[in-house]
């Protein structure tokens, strides 16, 4: 169950599928001796942002990679708004988007043009329109006319985004978006994500070693390490269980295999 | 991408939106278009003169009048015509968009639709202008083959497209590091095809081979044409007949591909 569940009655698996955004049950990857993600389970409500925490080789990659249908699972189930992943993909595909720093959009065509094809491919109305308001959002019209491999490393960002954003996703899968960003840019970035959260009640999961953007964005984390959950819970109520104020010195203290706190007591 | 959901409708604006992307990579791009130009016309000059050569020192080839130019141009569109397929599939394991493709509602048979239409594209860019320089330089009109011209050509593309669409899955399933089977995969049907020299050539065991591939019975054919001026109809459909069960083979063989990168995670790290 998730730390945001607050129902006197847990719903049942059918129900809490059908209503969450995604739903992921006892997943497992094993990739030859590897076991990258180890039976996690979890569900995400329609509107929320969630940040999914771990070091390096924590598992977050490849969880994400299964909820997009990009991997799949040795085992487990998942649901993206009420659809089974991967077989229903062609049905749920068109309502989510993604932004990863392990793809790049076309370095040769220019921004219009990448944003066209992709608006094109989610079968996006009014495309010109769409395009015009993404570059006014995201402030890309000095250079949407640049082919996007002569872009810098922010400008690449910003259009990265707005390929995410293209169709207007009611589920947001974003695997680090302000990394290599300089701080202005990077705040400028979380800023609207907020908004289009707000705006659209868009569910939003975000991978990040970043523990400021996950603090400010975020009204709940997931703590992988070595592919299972360590934690789960707001941010606040995480910090308090480790007995720290930030969510870095708890990062730390998993990576680390230190305990405080409640946590300490309860082993 | 999803495999599962071949039966939905396909979706010609996807179709559009991806041979605008490849569209737009060779406008942007005049090597691109050079190198589409540069070797069908130096294999037609070379092999031009070859065959000027040798129809003023030998009978048979004098009454041959064009087996081995007609052949280069056929052998070019069967070789350029997988190139075109296979190196727009490329493009996108070079540009690492394959990861935004498959997350987006493209669907595979769409993905290779557009592959194929870009093919085409690309082979009427490169083999148009070799045709013609055959025509004004050698006195060899391709064209003037007629109504048998359309059988080569669509026999010859669909087996293109057969190894395309097979060699792609080979790239997405093991990474850039399988990249040179693009390049090498066609060459190692190139005797068997018997493109230059009859089939009784080969040894009986071979010809056996050699008639499981449907380049034979067009190069076959193409000799038939130029030197008796008889159309083998039969050789066509037969040909046709084996195309349509490598269409179909090549087709399984992509959608198992996609489905063992999906299950050992090669398609977040399309490298090498």
């Amino acid at each position: 169950m998730t730390g945001n569940d607050k129902a006197s009655s847990p719903p049942t698996v059918a129900e809490r599928s059908s209503s969450a955004a995604i739903a992921v049950d006892h997943l497992v990857k094993v990739y030859k001796q590897t076991r990258a993600v180890d039976d996690i389970s979890f569900s995400l409500p329609r509107g929320s942002i969630t940040g999914l925490l771990g070091g390096n080789g924590a598992g977050k990659t490849t969880t994400i990679a299964m909820i997009m249908g990009l991997v799949l699972p040795t085992s487990g189930r998942v649901q993206v708004l009420g659809h089974r992943m991967p077989e229903e993909s062609a049905s749920v595909l068109g309502r989510m988007n993604f932004e990863s720093p392990y793809v790049d959009m076309p370095m040769r065509l220019t921004v219009r043009q990448n944003l066209t094809i992709f608006g094109k491919l989610y079968a996006v109305k009014n495309l010109a329109g769409r395009i015009a308001r993404l570059a006014d959002d995201l402030d890309l019209t000095e250079f949407i006319d640049r082919a996007n491999g002569k872009l810098s490393a922010g400008q690449k960002t910003r259009v990265a985004l707005a390929k995410a954003l293209i169709n207007q996703p009611e589920l947001l899968l974003l695997d680090e978006p302000t990394a290599s960003l300089d701080p202005d840019t990077a705040d400028w970035v979380r800023a609207h994500l907020e908004r289009y959260r707000k705006e659209n009640n868009a569910t939003i999961l975000l991978a990040s070693h970043n523990m400021l953007e996950v603090e400010r964005l975020c009204d709940r984390v997931i703590i992988m390490k070595r592919g299972r959950i360590e934690d789960d819970d707001t941010p606040e109520a995480i910090m308090a269980r480790y007995n720290r104020t930030t969510l870095e010195e708890v990062f730390l203290d998993v990576a680390r295999g230190r305990v405080n706190g409640e946590k300490e007591a309860a082993r | 991408m999803s495999e599962i959901s071949l039966h939905r409708g396909i979706s010609m604006q996807r179709i559009g939106a991806m041979i605008l992307r490849y569209w737009y990579l060779l406008m942007s791009s005049w090597p691109r278009l050079l190198e589409l130009l540069y070797w069908p016309a130096l294999q037609v000059i070379t092999w031009g003169f070859l065959q000027l050569y040798i129809a003023q020192n030998a009978n048979f080839f004098a009454r041959a009048g064009g087996t081995l130019i007609g052949a280069v141009i056929l052998w070019d569109i069967l070789f350029r015509g997988q190139l075109g397929f296979s190196i727009s599939f490329l493009e996108e394991m070079w540009a690492r968009n394959l990861g935004n493709l498959m997350m987006s509602p493209l669907r595979p048979i769409e993905f290779l639709l557009s592959l194929m239409i870009m093919s085409l594209i690309r082979l009427a860019i490169g083999v148009i202008p070799m045709t013609l320089l055959a025509l004004f330089l050698f006195h060899f009109n391709v064209y003037s083959l007629g109504l048998p011209l359309i059988a080569f050509f669509c026999n010859l593309i669909f087996t293109s497209w057969s190894v395309g669409i097979f060699v792609s899955g080979l790239v997405l399933r093991n990474g850039l590091g399988a990249e040179s089977i693009v390049w090498t995969l066609m060459f190692a049907i190139m005797p068997l095809a018997c493109i230059y020299y009859p089939v009784s050539v080969l040894p009986a065991w071979l010809q056996v081979v050699a008639w499981v591939l449907p380049p034979t019975y067009v190069f076959e054919g193409m000799r038939a044409l130029l030197i008796e001026n008889t159309f083998r109809t039969d050789l066509m459909l037969e040909a046709l007949a084996i195309n349509a069960g490598l269409l179909v083979a090549s087709f399984g063989a992509f959608l198992a591909l996609l489905r063992s990168a999906r299950k050992n995670g090669s398609l977040l790290s399309a490298g090498e």
